[in-house]
């Protein structure tokens, strides 16, 4: 079958490196002393712990529970004791500490009963909880829950499932190893993926580099006697990142607005293929992965570790030279510095890579922005780099938004190209957390100001119907005592309302308690006055030059007076004081 | 230590003094035509210039508290006084040509912050001050078929002897608009052009070659991926369709298109001007449409124009309108092709 193929614009060819690491088959990392697995490992919420300081796990135990649709189970590597369940640093560039349980190895490595399943029996609903059960999510470094992707559009059709095995990033092949070693398994798993979305293809795209992995992975396509596409695609970072992948193969550009199902497409890395195929059929949560250990190190090579093992621990396999400064997870051009040698290694782990000087020199001093414009020739999603640099530079956060930051999925080509050494990538990133900041500010304050307002509301309500209630009991009383010494004068019992009171000198009766009455109900009607004029408070009252200023102060000057004569009448001056307002 | 601060990790190997470097290696062809044609002493006029324009550039450095390492190095001083000294005569005297540089250096680019913010070409800038405040300097050429000896030159750079109306020429476009103009319909340009002791093949004789060669070397820069091809072909485009439209509506008046490009700044212009990364539009459409809006307007003043040429003026103006021209020609972002 011969396979047309698109083109993304932009991205960059760096040095692939990544020869060094594919030498040697993966293997199986030996127990660590201690594993601290984060509960937060996916994209979602934070799964609730299950055990408690002192339990005895097993191997595949759930150890934290899935606390909603978007969120994934994460599951005790090894057999042993949990010894803590606390704050330790995540492998993350913050290196803040996240909820971990940390377990002591017994080195039985004593699993629970497995219960493999023929998920073809079973409703996909069911199908799709077993895999957020198993902790099954996007292994391709975005860690979101698979489960969640695996529901097709419900007014767009399935036409192609896109899997990824391009591995874009220099000196990741964990990707790579994966494929050639365990080729059946991963398309077992799209398998499965498959008939959960039932797609029309299913496209399988390799980057034309590893040619072993897509030699694999046409054999184990041809040996199981399934139709599944087997790619290989110009190497090119990032031909790995979803949208791109999803473009050189279908032709299709998902914006950022929208989900891949919208356009009838969706992607899954080829090593969630093959952990969703272990979940199912072979009953094993995901409770390990393959890491490659490269870059300044004696032995390069790709590892099976334990989630939760210990950098430290896990580096020492790979022998780092003595120059060794510093260790990056991830690929040198996403990645990110692990914070701690006591950070763990987690399902988004991908790859460490040991720097040094030699390896990742110091970059040179950044220079001004000379406009030149290879950022944008580099950009994949086709954006202006050096204008959103240039905004984000000046906090004009407005004008990145307009110039669609958020379409940015910071794979630092930008920052790769430009001659003026500027770290592009970081600018973005503050200019959204910004972004997302004032979001999250604004929306407290917007409800703090609704409670503050609604208070006010009550309280001024409350005020006026308490002076109402005195009005009337006030006029009552005046009728009542009225009524004995001179039972023909009725009409003050009508003196609820304003006219009532306003010819309450006609009666000549008791002039004391018809002042009472007075009294309250102008009360009463100052508060309702006061509350309208509130209502109609012209809004465009912010900034003001001082002249608008002095002449607002006149005009209230002028009106005070007023004010205190009529008070029923103070609202439509308010009003005019609006359209004044407005007019100048 | 390594610096594990940024991602990406990985960086190509490119710098601002790199593209710099290249495009002065881009002008070495023209350059050698014009030593050719003029002698040695355009090389003493680029060294004014360089020298000049490096003194100004610490100077403000200094002022401005930036590293002057860095920044000396980055080669941008030396571009726009090579550019000056390549627009200016060359046998105008030093301090005119030092008189630019400073303009260029302290007023253009410094005074609006330097390196990557300056809205005007600063080259354009010096050329044009020079020219309203010195017309009868700035326009006094090297009569070509007077040959004076590189001492004879040096003593006039230097204002060490006097200045001879008789060894400067018009160029060949002001000696087509001034004929043009003192013949009043008498005479006519393939007559003009037939005058072998100005002009050569196509346009002025040995300037086409010098024009020649500041396209070979633009085209090196295009290929080396320096410049792109937009802002170069829209301005060789507005040229091309001005001077061709008159030229065919009325040949006896007007010149033909090439030797509207192969003269005056048209080629320096079309590969080392337009393509400024600074001053100029950043998105290949507007890059297409601000070459060829300063083409139209380069033939324009240079024909009808009080000025010998105009490609100074046409960049100074459609500088000012690069911030319009960018907003309304961004591309569409991955995903919203389809999108209004």
């Amino acid at each position: 079958m011969l396979q047309r193929l698109f083109k993304f614009k932009g991205g960059v060819k760096p040095q692939t490196n990544k020869t060094q690491s594919v030498g040697l088959p993966i293997a199986v990392a030996p127990l660590p002393t201690r594993l601290i697995v984060p509960l937060h490992q996916s994209i979602g919420g934070t799964p609730d712990p299950l055990v408690a300081p002192g339990e005895r796990v097993l191997k595949g135990q759930k150890i934290g529970g899935a606390d909603g649709w978007i969120s994934s189970a994460v599951h005790a590597p090894t057999s042993g004791t949990v010894l803590a369940v606390e704050e330790r640093v995540a492998p993350h560039p913050s290196g803040l500490p996240t909820l971990s349980v940390i377990i002591e190895p017994d080195g039985r490595d004593e699993w629970i009963t497995r219960t493999p399943v023929d998920y073809k029996a079973l409703a996909p609903e069911t199908v799709r909880e077993m895999l957020r059960d198993a902790g099954v999510v996007g292994l391709g470094g975005a860690v979101f829950p698979s489960h969640a992707k695996l529901s097709a559009s419900k007014t767009v059709p399935m036409e192609e499932l896109v899997i990824n095995g391009a591995e874009c990033e220099p000196y990741i092949t964990c990707d790579d190893l994966l494929m050639r070693e365990r080729a059946e398994d991963v398309v077992r798993g799209v398998g499965l993926f498959r008939d959960l979305l039932r797609p029309k293809r299913v496209l399988i795209g390799i980057e034309d580099n590893k040619p072993e992995a897509v030699a694999a992975m046409k054999r184990a396509v041809q040996a199981l006697g399934e139709d599944f596409a087997v790619i290989a695609v110009p190497t090119r970072y990032p031909a790995g990142g979803a949208k791109q992948l999803i473009r050189v193969l279908t032709g299709k550009e998902v914006p950022a607005a929208k989900r891949s199902t919208e356009l009838g497409v969706q992607c899954f890395n080829v090593a969630t293929a093959y952990t969703a195929w272990r979940a199912v059929a072979h009953g094993e949560p995901v409770i390990s992965r393959i890491v490659t250990l490269t870059g300044n190190v004696a032995q390069p090579r790709n590892w099976e570790v334990l989630i939760g093992t210990p950098l430290a621990e896990f580096v020492a396999l790979g022998q780092p030279k003595a120059d060794t400064d510093g260790y990056l997870m991830g690929g040198p051009m996403m990645g990110f510095e692990m914070p701690s040698p006591d950070a763990p290694l987690v399902k988004a782990t991908n790859c460490i890579i040991a720097g040094s000087p030699t390896l990742f020199p110091p970059k040179a001093p950044e220079m001004p922005c000379i406009r030149c414009g290879e950022c944008a020739k580099a950009c994949p999603h086709e954006l202006q780099p050096f204008e959103l640099y240039w905004f984000a530079r000046a906090k004009n956060f407005g004008k990145t938004q307009e110039y669609s930051i958020f379409d940015c999925i910071e794979c630092g080509c930008c920052s790769y190209v430009c001659p003026s050494r500027i770290p592009l990538v970081q600018y973005f990133r503050f200019a959204k957390s910004e972004i997302w900041a004032r979001e999250r500010e604004k929306n407290a304050a917007d409800t703090a100001k609704a409670r503050f307002e609604f208070r006010n509301l009550r309280d001024e309500r409350e005020k006026a119907e308490k002076a109402e209630r005195l009005a009337k009991a006030a006029a009552a009383k005046a009728a009542e005592k009225k009524a004995e010494p001179a039972p023909a004068a009725p009409a003050a019992d009508a003196g609820i309302g304003a006219p009532a009171a306003a010819d309450g000198g006609a009666p000549a009766a008791a002039p004391l308690d018809a002042e009472a009455v007075k009294k309250a109900t102008i009360a009463a009607a100052i508060e309702r006055a006061r509350q309208q004029r509130e209502a109609v408070q012209p809004k465009n009252t912010d900034r003001l030059t001082p002249a608008q200023q002095k002449e607002i102060a006149e005009i209230e000057a002028r009106r005070a007076p007023l004010q205190a004569e009529q008070p029923e009448r103070s609202a439509p001056p308010a009003t005019d004081a609006a359209q004044e307002q407005q007019n100048q | 230590m390594m610096d594990f601060t940024t991602p990406p990790y990985l960086l190509k190997t490119a710098s601002v003094q790199r593209v710099m470097l290249q495009v002065l290696a881009a002008l070495l062809p023209g350059i050698a035509a014009y030593i050719w044609l003029i002698g040695p002493i355009v090389l003493v006029q680029l060294a004014i210039a360089t020298l000049a324009a490096l003194a100004a550039e610490a100077a403000m450095l200094k002022l401005r508290d930036k590293p002057l390492g860095l920044f000396l190095g980055d080669g941008s001083a030396v571009v726009t006084a090579w550019l000056i000294a390549l627009t200016f005569p060359p046998l105008a005297p030093w301090w005119l040509l030092v008189v630019g540089v400073l303009f260029a250096i302290v007023v253009a680019k410094h005074l609006y912050g330097g390196l990557g913010q300056n809205p005007f070409n600063p080259a354009m800038i010096a050329f044009a001050v020079c020219i309203v405040s010195f017309p009868a300097l700035m326009s006094q050429w090297p009569a070509l078929g007077l040959k004076t000896s590189f001492g004879e030159q040096i003593d006039i750079v230097f204002g060490l002897a006097a200045r001879v109306d008789a060894m400067t020429g018009a160029t060949p476009l002001d000696a087509i608009k001034t004929a043009l103009k003192l013949g009043e319909g008498a005479v006519d340009v393939p007559a003009l052009l037939a005058n072998q002791d100005i002009f050569g093949n196509f346009a002025g004789r040995g300037w086409e070659w010098v024009a020649a060669g500041y396209l070979i070397g633009g085209l090196w820069l295009w290929k080396r991926g320096i410049v792109s091809w937009h802002a170069p072909l829209g301005f060789i485009g507005g040229i091309t369709l001005l001077a061709g439209a008159l030229w065919l509506w009325n040949p006896a008046q007007f010149a033909g298109p090439l030797f509207h490009l192969f003269s005056g700044g048209a080629m320096l212009g079309a590969f080392f001007i337009v393509t400024d990364p600074v001053s100029g539009c950043t998105t290949p459409k507007g890059k297409f449409v601000f070459g060829f809006a300063a083409g139209l307007l380069a033939y324009v003043i240079r024909v009808f124009g009080g000025y010998p040429d105009g490609v100074a003026f046409a960049v100074l103006l459609v500088n000012i309108c690069v911030p319009l021209i960018d907003m309304y020609t961004q591309p569409p972002i991955f995903g919203m092709k389809n999108e209004k």
